[in-house]
Protein backbone atom coordinates (compact mmCIF):
# COMPACT_ATOMS: atom_id res chain seq x y z
CA UNK A 1 0.00 0.00 0.00
CA UNK A 2 3.29 2.41 -0.25
CA UNK A 3 3.22 5.00 -2.78
CA UNK A 4 -0.01 6.16 -2.23
CA UNK A 5 -1.56 9.00 0.08
CA UNK A 6 -3.27 11.69 -2.40
CA UNK A 7 -6.11 12.98 -1.04
CA UNK A 8 -9.18 15.06 -3.02
CA UNK A 9 -11.51 17.16 -1.90
CA UNK A 10 -14.82 16.74 -4.11
CA UNK A 11 -17.26 19.76 -4.60
CA UNK A 12 -19.77 18.45 -2.22
CA UNK A 13 -16.97 18.18 0.55
CA UNK A 14 -16.72 14.76 0.72
CA UNK A 15 -13.45 13.30 1.07
CA UNK A 16 -11.92 10.41 -0.50
CA UNK A 17 -8.55 9.41 -2.13
CA UNK A 18 -7.47 9.05 -5.71
CA UNK A 19 -5.14 5.75 -5.25
CA UNK A 20 -7.20 2.35 -6.14
CA UNK A 21 -6.21 0.72 -2.63
CA UNK A 22 -9.45 2.10 -1.33
CA UNK A 23 -10.87 -0.99 -0.88
CA UNK A 24 -7.92 -2.11 1.42
CA UNK A 25 -8.80 0.47 3.98
CA UNK A 26 -13.03 -0.09 3.65
CA UNK A 27 -11.80 -3.75 4.76
CA UNK A 28 -10.03 -2.78 7.27
CA UNK A 29 -12.79 -0.51 8.73
CA UNK A 30 -15.11 -3.07 8.19
CA UNK A 31 -14.19 -5.62 10.40
CA UNK A 32 -14.13 -3.00 13.25
CA UNK A 33 -17.63 -1.72 12.05
CA UNK A 34 -18.83 -5.43 12.78
CA UNK A 35 -17.29 -5.22 16.41
CA UNK A 36 -19.19 -1.99 17.14
CA UNK A 37 -21.64 -2.80 20.35
CA UNK A 38 -19.08 -5.55 21.32
CA UNK A 39 -17.24 -6.14 24.16
CA UNK A 40 -13.02 -7.17 23.63
CA UNK A 41 -11.76 -8.78 26.20
CA UNK A 42 -7.62 -9.22 27.02
CA UNK A 43 -6.89 -13.07 27.69
CA UNK A 44 -3.93 -14.49 28.68
CA UNK A 45 -4.70 -18.42 27.19
CA UNK A 46 -6.69 -20.79 25.09
CA UNK A 47 -9.21 -21.74 28.19
CA UNK A 48 -9.47 -17.56 29.19
CA UNK A 49 -10.47 -17.03 25.61
CA UNK A 50 -12.92 -20.16 26.03
CA UNK A 51 -14.83 -18.12 28.46
CA UNK A 52 -14.42 -14.73 27.16
CA UNK A 53 -16.15 -16.48 24.02
CA UNK A 54 -18.76 -17.87 26.31
CA UNK A 55 -19.65 -14.72 27.47
CA UNK A 56 -20.33 -13.18 24.33
CA UNK A 57 -17.06 -11.13 23.49
CA UNK A 58 -17.05 -9.99 20.14
CA UNK A 59 -13.30 -10.47 19.72
CA UNK A 60 -10.64 -11.11 22.31
CA UNK A 61 -7.01 -9.85 22.93
CA UNK A 62 -4.01 -12.32 23.30
CA UNK A 63 -1.50 -11.00 25.73
CA UNK A 64 1.07 -12.69 27.89
CA UNK A 65 0.14 -10.80 31.25
CA UNK A 66 -2.84 -8.35 31.46
CA UNK A 67 -1.99 -4.71 32.36
CA UNK A 68 -2.34 -5.16 35.96
CA UNK A 69 0.21 -7.84 36.15
CA UNK A 70 2.52 -5.05 33.96
CA UNK A 71 1.66 -2.67 36.47
CA UNK A 72 2.56 -4.82 39.67
CA UNK A 73 5.30 -6.90 37.82
CA UNK A 74 7.26 -3.79 36.34
CA UNK A 75 10.39 -4.38 33.07
CA UNK A 76 9.56 -4.56 29.63
CA UNK A 77 6.34 -5.79 28.05
CA UNK A 78 6.53 -6.90 24.95
CA UNK A 79 4.59 -8.91 22.41
CA UNK A 80 3.26 -12.12 23.12
CA UNK A 81 4.84 -15.27 22.16
CA UNK A 82 3.39 -16.25 18.40
CA UNK A 83 2.88 -20.03 19.75
CA UNK A 84 0.24 -18.40 22.53
CA UNK A 85 -1.17 -16.64 19.89
CA UNK A 86 -1.87 -19.34 17.78
CA UNK A 87 -3.07 -21.73 20.26
CA UNK A 88 -5.93 -18.79 21.61
CA UNK A 89 -6.57 -18.52 17.60
CA UNK A 90 -6.84 -22.47 17.44
CA UNK A 91 -9.70 -22.18 21.05
CA UNK A 92 -12.48 -19.52 19.21
CA UNK A 93 -13.73 -18.74 16.43
CA UNK A 94 -14.19 -14.74 16.85
CA UNK A 95 -11.61 -12.74 16.01
CA UNK A 96 -7.98 -12.48 18.07
CA UNK A 97 -5.87 -9.13 18.92
CA UNK A 98 -2.33 -8.77 19.56
CA UNK A 99 -0.94 -6.45 21.01
CA UNK A 100 2.76 -4.68 19.75
CA UNK A 101 4.74 -2.62 20.93
CA UNK A 102 4.61 1.76 19.52
CA UNK A 103 6.99 1.76 16.58
CA UNK A 104 8.00 -1.88 16.94
CA UNK A 105 6.97 -2.97 12.84
CA UNK A 106 9.15 -5.84 13.21
CA UNK A 107 6.58 -7.19 15.95
CA UNK A 108 3.29 -6.25 13.68
CA UNK A 109 4.94 -8.07 10.91
CA UNK A 110 5.04 -10.87 12.91
CA UNK A 111 1.96 -10.24 14.33
CA UNK A 112 0.29 -10.16 10.51
CA UNK A 113 2.40 -13.43 9.56
CA UNK A 114 0.35 -15.62 12.16
CA UNK A 115 -2.71 -14.22 10.99
CA UNK A 116 -4.03 -11.98 13.97
CA UNK A 117 -7.43 -10.23 13.33
CA UNK A 118 -5.81 -7.21 14.08
CA UNK A 119 -2.85 -5.79 15.85
CA UNK A 120 -3.05 -3.59 18.76
CA UNK A 121 -0.09 -0.89 19.11
CA UNK A 122 -0.68 -0.20 22.47
CA UNK A 123 1.17 1.78 24.86
CA UNK A 124 0.70 -0.66 27.78
CA UNK A 125 3.53 -2.28 26.33
CA UNK A 126 6.66 -0.51 26.65
CA UNK A 127 7.87 1.73 23.84
CA UNK A 128 9.86 0.83 21.05
CA UNK A 129 10.33 3.82 19.48
CA UNK A 130 9.59 7.27 20.59
CA UNK A 131 8.97 9.46 18.59
CA UNK A 132 7.32 7.27 15.46
CA UNK A 133 4.28 5.15 15.41
CA UNK A 134 4.20 2.47 12.76
CA UNK A 135 3.57 2.92 9.57
CA UNK A 136 0.54 1.27 9.21
CA UNK A 137 -0.47 1.91 5.41
CA UNK A 138 2.56 -0.72 5.25
CA UNK A 139 0.42 -3.68 6.50
CA UNK A 140 -2.18 -5.39 4.95
CA UNK A 141 -3.63 -6.34 8.64
CA UNK A 142 -5.92 -3.31 10.20
CA UNK A 143 -4.62 -1.58 13.40
CA UNK A 144 -6.13 0.01 16.59
CA UNK A 145 -4.57 2.62 18.58
CA UNK A 146 -5.05 4.61 21.59
CA UNK A 147 -5.69 8.61 21.71
CA UNK A 148 -6.57 10.78 25.06
CA UNK A 149 -7.91 13.71 22.19
CA UNK A 150 -8.86 14.59 19.41
CA UNK A 151 -5.52 15.31 17.34
CA UNK A 152 -4.29 12.32 18.66
CA UNK A 153 -6.68 10.15 17.38
CA UNK A 154 -6.38 11.70 13.60
CA UNK A 155 -2.75 11.23 14.04
CA UNK A 156 -3.13 7.90 14.66
CA UNK A 157 -5.75 7.35 11.34
CA UNK A 158 -3.47 8.98 9.13
CA UNK A 159 -0.74 6.57 9.98
CA UNK A 160 -3.27 4.19 9.14
CA UNK A 161 -5.40 2.81 12.33
CA UNK A 162 -8.45 1.59 11.16
CA UNK A 163 -9.90 1.46 14.58
CA UNK A 164 -9.30 4.21 17.91
CA UNK A 165 -9.37 3.64 21.48
CA UNK A 166 -8.96 6.11 24.59
CA UNK A 167 -6.46 5.32 26.28
CA UNK A 168 -7.39 5.66 29.84
CA UNK A 169 -5.39 3.74 32.50
CA UNK A 170 -5.05 0.23 31.77
CA UNK A 171 -4.96 -1.98 34.75
CA UNK A 172 -5.80 0.63 37.18
CA UNK A 173 -9.34 -1.01 36.97
CA UNK A 174 -10.33 3.34 37.67
CA UNK A 175 -12.46 4.91 34.55
CA UNK A 176 -11.08 8.42 35.50
CA UNK A 177 -8.76 8.53 32.50
CA UNK A 178 -10.88 6.77 29.72
CA UNK A 179 -14.11 8.95 31.07
CA UNK A 180 -11.18 12.19 30.90
CA UNK A 181 -9.99 10.97 26.86
CA UNK A 182 -13.80 10.20 25.99
CA UNK A 183 -14.76 13.63 27.00
CA UNK A 184 -12.10 15.12 25.30
CA UNK A 185 -12.59 13.64 21.98
CA UNK A 186 -16.26 14.22 21.62
CA UNK A 187 -16.74 17.68 23.14
CA UNK A 188 -13.86 18.58 19.99
CA UNK A 189 -15.88 16.70 17.72
CA UNK A 190 -19.00 19.01 18.84
CA UNK A 191 -17.03 22.13 18.94
CA UNK A 192 -15.61 20.91 15.56
CA UNK A 193 -19.16 20.64 13.82
CA UNK A 194 -20.50 24.08 15.00
CA UNK A 195 -17.04 25.91 13.45
CA UNK A 196 -17.15 28.02 10.44
CA UNK A 197 -14.99 26.43 7.70
CA UNK A 198 -13.02 29.00 7.58
CA UNK A 199 -11.85 28.72 11.10
CA UNK A 200 -10.98 24.22 10.54
CA UNK A 201 -7.10 25.14 9.26
CA UNK A 202 -6.80 26.97 12.39
CA UNK A 203 -8.26 24.32 14.24
CA UNK A 204 -6.36 21.46 12.69
CA UNK A 205 -3.01 23.25 13.55
CA UNK A 206 -4.16 23.78 16.78
CA UNK A 207 -4.73 20.23 17.19
CA UNK A 208 -1.77 18.69 15.11
CA UNK A 209 -4.01 17.01 12.74
CA UNK A 210 -3.93 16.35 9.52
CA UNK A 211 -6.87 18.91 7.30
CA UNK A 212 -8.54 16.45 5.35
CA UNK A 213 -9.67 14.30 8.25
CA UNK A 214 -11.04 16.86 10.65
CA UNK A 215 -12.99 18.07 7.63
CA UNK A 216 -13.90 14.59 7.27
CA UNK A 217 -14.85 14.04 11.02
CA UNK A 218 -16.50 17.59 10.88
CA UNK A 219 -18.69 16.06 7.99
CA UNK A 220 -19.30 12.81 9.47
CA UNK A 221 -19.86 14.32 13.10
CA UNK A 222 -17.68 11.56 14.98
CA UNK A 223 -14.29 10.34 14.25
CA UNK A 224 -14.10 8.47 10.37
CA UNK A 225 -13.35 5.19 12.16
CA UNK A 226 -14.44 2.88 14.73
CA UNK A 227 -13.98 4.06 18.26
CA UNK A 228 -13.81 2.07 21.69
CA UNK A 229 -13.14 2.92 25.07
CA UNK A 230 -10.76 1.22 26.75
CA UNK A 231 -8.91 1.20 30.17
CA UNK A 232 -10.45 1.26 33.51
CA UNK A 233 -13.46 -0.85 32.49
CA UNK A 234 -13.90 -2.66 35.50
CA UNK A 235 -17.81 -2.92 36.16
CA UNK A 236 -21.12 -3.09 33.90
CA UNK A 237 -21.59 0.48 34.62
CA UNK A 238 -18.58 1.69 33.71
CA UNK A 239 -19.25 0.03 30.29
CA UNK A 240 -22.49 1.43 29.93
CA UNK A 241 -21.11 4.68 30.55
CA UNK A 242 -18.61 4.52 27.83
CA UNK A 243 -21.40 3.81 25.64
CA UNK A 244 -23.92 6.41 26.65
CA UNK A 245 -20.74 8.95 26.25
CA UNK A 246 -21.26 7.75 22.78
CA UNK A 247 -18.59 5.17 22.10
CA UNK A 248 -18.97 1.97 19.56
CA UNK A 249 -18.15 -0.44 21.55
CA UNK A 250 -15.64 -1.17 24.76
CA UNK A 251 -12.25 -3.00 25.62
CA UNK A 252 -11.81 -4.77 28.86
CA UNK A 253 -8.38 -5.69 30.03
CA UNK A 254 -7.76 -7.00 33.27
CA UNK A 255 -11.19 -6.21 34.38
CA UNK A 256 -12.71 -9.55 33.90
CA UNK A 257 -10.14 -11.94 34.64
CA UNK A 258 -8.63 -10.15 37.74
CA UNK A 259 -12.30 -10.43 39.08
CA UNK A 260 -13.74 -12.71 41.65
CA UNK A 261 -15.98 -14.43 39.10
CA UNK A 262 -15.07 -13.63 35.64
CA UNK A 263 -17.63 -15.93 33.63
CA UNK A 264 -20.17 -14.03 35.53
CA UNK A 265 -18.77 -10.64 34.98
CA UNK A 266 -17.75 -10.86 31.66
CA UNK A 267 -20.90 -11.76 30.58
CA UNK A 268 -22.55 -9.00 32.71
CA UNK A 269 -20.28 -6.13 30.71
CA UNK A 270 -21.64 -7.80 27.45
CA UNK A 271 -25.11 -7.38 27.98
CA UNK A 272 -24.53 -4.19 29.64
CA UNK A 273 -23.15 -2.84 26.59
CA UNK A 274 -25.98 -3.63 24.31
CA UNK A 275 -28.78 -2.59 26.31
CA UNK A 276 -26.68 0.39 27.67
CA UNK A 277 -29.59 2.72 27.66
CA UNK A 278 -31.78 0.65 29.86
CA UNK A 279 -31.45 1.48 33.57
CA UNK A 280 -33.45 -1.78 34.40
CA UNK A 281 -31.31 -4.65 32.79
CA UNK A 282 -28.28 -2.51 34.13
CA UNK A 283 -29.40 -3.18 37.71
CA UNK A 284 -29.95 -6.72 36.44
CA UNK A 285 -26.77 -7.59 35.58
CA UNK A 286 -24.73 -5.62 38.25
CA UNK A 287 -26.28 -7.70 40.95
CA UNK A 288 -24.08 -10.32 42.67
CA UNK A 289 -20.70 -10.20 40.48
CA UNK A 290 -18.47 -11.33 43.15
CA UNK A 291 -15.41 -9.00 43.92
CA UNK A 292 -14.50 -6.52 41.57
CA UNK A 293 -10.40 -6.28 40.67
CA UNK A 294 -8.46 -4.03 43.02
CA UNK A 295 -8.80 -0.63 42.08
CA UNK A 296 -5.59 1.64 41.78
CA UNK A 297 -5.57 5.53 42.97
CA UNK A 298 -4.27 7.78 40.14
CA UNK A 299 -3.34 10.35 42.43
CA UNK A 300 -0.48 8.22 43.79
CA UNK A 301 2.39 9.54 42.61
CA UNK A 302 4.42 5.81 42.23
CA UNK A 303 1.37 4.81 39.33
CA UNK A 304 2.80 5.54 36.18
CA UNK A 305 1.15 6.85 33.44
CA UNK A 306 1.24 4.56 30.61
CA UNK A 307 -1.01 6.91 28.60
CA UNK A 308 1.54 9.46 28.54
CA UNK A 309 4.41 7.14 26.72
CA UNK A 310 3.09 8.59 23.38
CA UNK A 311 1.68 11.50 21.58
CA UNK B 1 -44.79 5.26 8.74
CA UNK B 2 -43.89 1.70 8.19
CA UNK B 3 -41.07 0.58 10.68
CA UNK B 4 -38.45 -1.80 9.88
CA UNK B 5 -36.50 -3.25 12.71
CA UNK B 6 -32.35 -4.10 12.92
CA UNK B 7 -31.78 -6.47 15.61
CA UNK B 8 -29.87 -4.36 17.95
CA UNK B 9 -27.55 -6.57 19.85
CA UNK B 10 -24.61 -6.50 18.48
CA UNK B 11 -22.70 -5.70 15.09
CA UNK B 12 -23.38 -3.21 11.98
CA UNK B 13 -27.16 -2.36 13.14
CA UNK B 14 -26.58 1.32 13.25
CA UNK B 15 -25.24 1.38 9.49
CA UNK B 16 -28.70 -0.60 8.45
CA UNK B 17 -30.90 1.66 10.89
CA UNK B 18 -29.27 4.83 9.52
CA UNK B 19 -29.09 3.55 5.89
CA UNK B 20 -25.80 4.88 5.48
CA UNK B 21 -22.53 3.64 5.43
CA UNK B 22 -20.86 4.61 8.16
CA UNK B 23 -22.79 7.40 10.12
CA UNK B 24 -22.92 8.41 13.78
CA UNK B 25 -26.20 8.43 16.03
CA UNK B 26 -26.66 12.00 15.20
CA UNK B 27 -28.66 13.95 12.59
CA UNK B 28 -27.75 11.62 9.82
CA UNK B 29 -30.49 8.94 11.51
CA UNK B 30 -33.49 7.75 9.27
CA UNK B 31 -32.50 10.05 6.22
CA UNK B 32 -32.34 6.98 3.75
CA UNK B 33 -34.99 5.03 5.32
CA UNK B 34 -37.21 8.13 5.71
CA UNK B 35 -36.74 10.32 2.58
CA UNK B 36 -36.17 7.74 0.31
CA UNK B 37 -38.16 4.54 0.96
CA UNK B 38 -40.91 6.60 3.42
CA UNK B 39 -39.82 4.20 6.20
CA UNK B 40 -38.38 3.93 9.43
CA UNK B 41 -35.53 1.72 11.09
CA UNK B 42 -36.10 0.91 15.09
CA UNK B 43 -33.37 -0.95 17.07
CA UNK B 44 -34.78 -4.43 18.39
CA UNK B 45 -33.43 -5.44 21.98
CA UNK B 46 -36.35 -7.30 23.33
CA UNK B 47 -39.05 -10.01 21.77
CA UNK B 48 -42.05 -7.34 22.49
CA UNK B 49 -40.42 -5.06 20.46
CA UNK B 50 -40.99 -7.37 17.40
CA UNK B 51 -44.70 -6.98 17.70
CA UNK B 52 -44.27 -3.60 16.49
CA UNK B 53 -42.84 -4.19 13.30
CA UNK B 54 -43.76 -5.50 9.91
CA UNK B 55 -40.12 -6.59 8.59
CA UNK B 56 -36.93 -7.65 10.46
CA UNK B 57 -32.99 -6.76 9.35
CA UNK B 58 -30.53 -8.93 11.14
CA UNK B 59 -27.11 -7.25 10.86
CA UNK B 60 -23.43 -8.21 10.62
CA UNK B 61 -21.46 -8.72 13.45
CA UNK B 62 -20.20 -11.96 15.26
CA UNK B 63 -22.73 -14.13 15.23
CA UNK B 64 -21.82 -16.19 18.61
CA UNK B 65 -22.05 -12.69 20.24
CA UNK B 66 -25.10 -11.81 19.13
CA UNK B 67 -26.74 -15.37 19.52
CA UNK B 68 -25.31 -15.60 23.46
CA UNK B 69 -27.11 -12.21 23.87
CA UNK B 70 -30.42 -13.55 22.17
CA UNK B 71 -30.00 -16.16 24.31
CA UNK B 72 -29.76 -13.93 27.58
CA UNK B 73 -32.76 -12.16 26.74
CA UNK B 74 -35.05 -15.32 25.31
CA UNK B 75 -35.12 -14.03 21.86
CA UNK B 76 -35.25 -16.63 19.67
CA UNK B 77 -38.11 -18.13 20.60
CA UNK B 78 -40.27 -14.77 19.08
CA UNK B 79 -37.37 -13.99 16.10
CA UNK B 80 -38.57 -18.44 15.22
CA UNK B 81 -42.11 -16.97 15.49
CA UNK B 82 -41.68 -13.84 13.28
CA UNK B 83 -39.73 -16.08 10.63
CA UNK B 84 -42.76 -18.29 10.13
CA UNK B 85 -45.19 -15.78 10.30
CA UNK B 86 -43.48 -15.35 6.61
CA UNK B 87 -43.21 -11.73 7.95
CA UNK B 88 -39.61 -10.23 5.53
CA UNK B 89 -36.36 -11.25 7.37
CA UNK B 90 -33.23 -10.25 5.98
CA UNK B 91 -29.54 -11.43 7.23
CA UNK B 92 -26.21 -9.92 6.29
CA UNK B 93 -23.18 -12.39 7.38
CA UNK B 94 -24.11 -12.84 11.01
CA UNK B 95 -27.39 -12.74 9.98
CA UNK B 96 -27.11 -15.37 6.96
CA UNK B 97 -25.84 -17.78 9.62
CA UNK B 98 -28.56 -16.91 12.21
CA UNK B 99 -31.48 -17.41 9.61
CA UNK B 100 -29.74 -20.85 7.79
CA UNK B 101 -31.01 -24.21 9.14
CA UNK B 102 -28.01 -25.75 8.95
CA UNK B 103 -24.65 -24.43 9.96
CA UNK B 104 -20.62 -25.84 10.16
CA UNK B 105 -17.51 -24.21 11.44
CA UNK B 106 -19.35 -22.95 14.53
CA UNK B 107 -17.03 -22.57 18.16
CA UNK B 108 -17.13 -25.55 20.41
CA UNK B 109 -20.52 -26.48 21.23
CA UNK B 110 -21.93 -24.83 18.38
CA UNK B 111 -24.42 -21.89 18.71
CA UNK B 112 -28.00 -21.71 18.23
CA UNK B 113 -29.84 -20.45 15.22
CA UNK B 114 -33.14 -19.06 14.31
CA UNK B 115 -33.36 -21.26 10.82
CA UNK B 116 -35.87 -21.32 7.97
CA UNK B 117 -33.57 -20.86 5.21
CA UNK B 118 -33.13 -24.28 3.74
CA UNK B 119 -28.90 -23.98 3.22
CA UNK B 120 -26.16 -25.19 4.89
CA UNK B 121 -23.67 -22.23 5.63
CA UNK B 122 -19.69 -22.41 6.73
CA UNK B 123 -19.75 -20.12 9.87
CA UNK B 124 -15.92 -18.55 8.55
CA UNK B 125 -15.58 -19.54 5.13
CA UNK B 126 -12.90 -17.20 3.90
CA UNK B 127 -10.91 -17.22 7.12
CA UNK B 128 -9.56 -14.26 9.19
CA UNK B 129 -8.91 -10.99 8.06
CA UNK B 130 -6.49 -11.30 6.07
CA UNK B 131 -8.14 -12.93 4.15
CA UNK B 132 -11.30 -10.23 4.26
CA UNK B 133 -11.69 -8.71 1.11
CA UNK B 134 -14.11 -6.72 -1.77
CA UNK B 135 -14.95 -7.52 -5.30
CA UNK B 136 -17.56 -6.71 -8.01
CA UNK B 137 -20.26 -9.60 -7.38
CA UNK B 138 -22.47 -10.19 -10.74
CA UNK B 139 -26.30 -9.98 -9.64
CA UNK B 140 -28.09 -9.95 -12.42
CA UNK B 141 -31.84 -10.27 -10.18
CA UNK B 142 -30.99 -7.52 -8.50
CA UNK B 143 -30.23 -5.37 -11.49
CA UNK B 144 -33.31 -6.39 -13.23
CA UNK B 145 -35.24 -5.47 -10.11
CA UNK B 146 -33.77 -2.07 -8.91
CA UNK B 147 -31.75 -1.19 -11.71
CA UNK B 148 -27.63 0.24 -12.08
CA UNK B 149 -25.29 -1.75 -12.91
CA UNK B 150 -24.70 -5.82 -13.30
CA UNK B 151 -21.89 -5.58 -10.63
CA UNK B 152 -22.69 -4.78 -6.99
CA UNK B 153 -19.43 -4.14 -4.67
CA UNK B 154 -19.73 -7.17 -2.25
CA UNK B 155 -17.33 -6.61 1.12
CA UNK B 156 -16.52 -9.52 2.78
CA UNK B 157 -15.37 -9.26 6.57
CA UNK B 158 -14.45 -12.56 8.01
CA UNK B 159 -17.42 -13.96 5.56
CA UNK B 160 -19.70 -17.22 5.91
CA UNK B 161 -20.62 -18.95 2.44
CA UNK B 162 -23.43 -21.01 1.76
CA UNK B 163 -22.05 -24.11 0.51
CA UNK B 164 -25.65 -26.09 -0.32
CA UNK B 165 -28.98 -25.17 -1.08
CA UNK B 166 -32.49 -26.49 -1.23
CA UNK B 167 -35.33 -26.54 -3.71
CA UNK B 168 -36.95 -23.69 -2.39
CA UNK B 169 -33.98 -20.87 -2.43
CA UNK B 170 -33.25 -19.15 -4.97
CA UNK B 171 -29.58 -18.18 -5.74
CA UNK B 172 -28.99 -14.37 -6.22
CA UNK B 173 -25.03 -14.47 -6.54
CA UNK B 174 -22.46 -16.44 -5.73
CA UNK B 175 -18.37 -15.94 -6.42
CA UNK B 176 -15.81 -18.22 -7.55
CA UNK B 177 -13.38 -19.95 -5.18
CA UNK B 178 -10.15 -21.95 -5.90
CA UNK B 179 -10.86 -25.99 -5.27
CA UNK B 180 -8.26 -26.28 -3.23
CA UNK B 181 -9.61 -23.39 -1.29
CA UNK B 182 -12.68 -25.11 -0.72
CA UNK B 183 -10.79 -28.51 0.07
CA UNK B 184 -9.05 -26.49 3.06
CA UNK B 185 -12.03 -25.09 4.61
CA UNK B 186 -14.27 -28.52 3.93
CA UNK B 187 -11.97 -31.68 4.52
CA UNK B 188 -15.31 -33.53 4.64
CA UNK B 189 -18.00 -31.82 2.68
CA UNK B 190 -17.78 -33.02 -1.24
CA UNK B 191 -18.69 -29.79 -3.56
CA UNK B 192 -22.11 -30.47 -4.80
CA UNK B 193 -21.76 -28.18 -8.19
CA UNK B 194 -19.96 -30.17 -10.53
CA UNK B 195 -16.16 -29.12 -10.94
CA UNK B 196 -15.28 -26.87 -13.39
CA UNK B 197 -11.68 -26.91 -13.39
CA UNK B 198 -9.42 -25.21 -10.82
CA UNK B 199 -12.46 -23.00 -9.88
CA UNK B 200 -15.97 -23.72 -7.76
CA UNK B 201 -18.34 -21.21 -6.48
CA UNK B 202 -19.84 -20.72 -3.37
CA UNK B 203 -23.28 -18.76 -3.28
CA UNK B 204 -23.13 -15.61 -1.41
CA UNK B 205 -26.83 -14.36 -1.31
CA UNK B 206 -30.05 -16.20 -1.56
CA UNK B 207 -33.58 -15.75 -1.34
CA UNK B 208 -36.36 -17.97 0.01
CA UNK B 209 -39.82 -16.57 0.11
CA UNK B 210 -39.75 -13.84 2.63
CA UNK B 211 -36.12 -14.28 3.73
CA UNK B 212 -33.30 -12.82 1.92
CA UNK B 213 -29.64 -13.64 2.91
CA UNK B 214 -26.48 -12.01 2.32
CA UNK B 215 -22.91 -13.36 3.07
CA UNK B 216 -21.33 -9.77 2.22
CA UNK B 217 -22.28 -6.16 3.66
CA UNK B 218 -24.79 -3.89 1.50
CA UNK B 219 -24.80 -1.73 4.54
CA UNK B 220 -21.00 -0.99 4.58
CA UNK B 221 -21.72 0.53 0.70
CA UNK B 222 -23.30 3.73 -0.48
CA UNK B 223 -25.21 1.88 -2.86
CA UNK B 224 -28.83 0.88 -1.44
CA UNK B 225 -29.68 -1.63 -4.14
CA UNK B 226 -30.35 -4.48 -1.58
CA UNK B 227 -32.15 -2.26 0.90
CA UNK B 228 -34.86 -1.14 -1.83
CA UNK B 229 -35.24 -4.90 -2.80
CA UNK B 230 -35.94 -5.86 0.82
CA UNK B 231 -38.17 -3.18 0.85
CA UNK B 232 -39.95 -4.37 -2.01
CA UNK B 233 -40.29 -7.98 -0.27
CA UNK B 234 -41.53 -6.13 2.38
CA UNK B 235 -44.49 -4.22 0.77
CA UNK B 236 -45.03 -7.46 -1.84
CA UNK B 237 -46.23 -8.58 1.40
CA UNK B 238 -48.36 -6.00 3.51
CA UNK B 239 -49.96 -5.34 -0.13
CA UNK B 240 -50.68 -2.18 -1.79
CA UNK B 241 -50.97 -0.08 1.24
CA UNK B 242 -48.10 0.97 1.51
CA UNK B 243 -46.38 4.44 0.53
CA UNK B 244 -43.15 3.77 -0.87
CA UNK B 245 -41.46 5.92 -3.47
CA UNK B 246 -40.13 4.48 -6.51
CA UNK B 247 -36.24 3.61 -6.17
CA UNK B 248 -33.63 2.70 -8.32
CA UNK B 249 -32.18 3.95 -11.52
CA UNK B 250 -32.67 7.90 -10.68
CA UNK B 251 -32.21 7.40 -6.82
CA UNK B 252 -28.33 8.84 -7.87
CA UNK B 253 -29.78 11.81 -9.40
CA UNK B 254 -31.99 13.00 -6.75
CA UNK B 255 -29.61 13.14 -3.59
CA UNK B 256 -26.05 14.30 -3.09
CA UNK B 257 -23.48 12.09 -3.35
CA UNK B 258 -23.86 10.35 0.12
CA UNK B 259 -19.86 9.90 1.90
CA UNK B 260 -19.21 6.05 1.36
CA UNK B 261 -16.59 4.29 3.55
CA UNK B 262 -14.44 6.48 5.28
CA UNK B 263 -11.68 6.17 2.58
CA UNK B 264 -8.58 7.90 3.02
CA UNK B 265 -4.70 6.65 3.19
Amino acid sequence: MAGSGVVAVYGNGAITESSSNKSAFAVKVGLAQMLRGGVIMDVVNAEQARIAEEAGACAVMALERVPADIRAQGGVARMSDPQLIKEIKQAVTIPVMAKARIGHFVEAQILEAIGVDYVDESEVLTLADEDNHINKHNFQIPFVCGCRNLGEALRRIREGAAMIRTKGEAGTGNVIEAVRHVRSVMGDIRVLRNMDDDEVFTFAKKIAAPYDLVMQTKQLGRLPVVHFAAGGVATPADAALMMQLGMDGVFVGSGVFKSGDPVKRGRAIVQAVTHYNDPNILADVSCGLGEAMVGLNLNDAKVERFANRSE
Amino acid sequence: MALVGVLALQGSYNEHIAGMPFSSLSDHIYVFWVLLLGVKGVEIKKPEQLENVASLIIPGGESTTMAKLAEYHNLFPALREFVKMGKPVWGTCAGLIFLADRATGQKIGGQELVGGLDCMVHRNFFGSQLQSFETELSVPELASKEGGPEVFRGVFIRAPAILEVGPQVEVLADYPVPANKWKDSNPGVEGHEENSGSEKKVIVAVRQGNLLATAFHPELTADTRWHSYFLKMATETEGASSSVVAVGADLDLNQPTKIDLPVFL
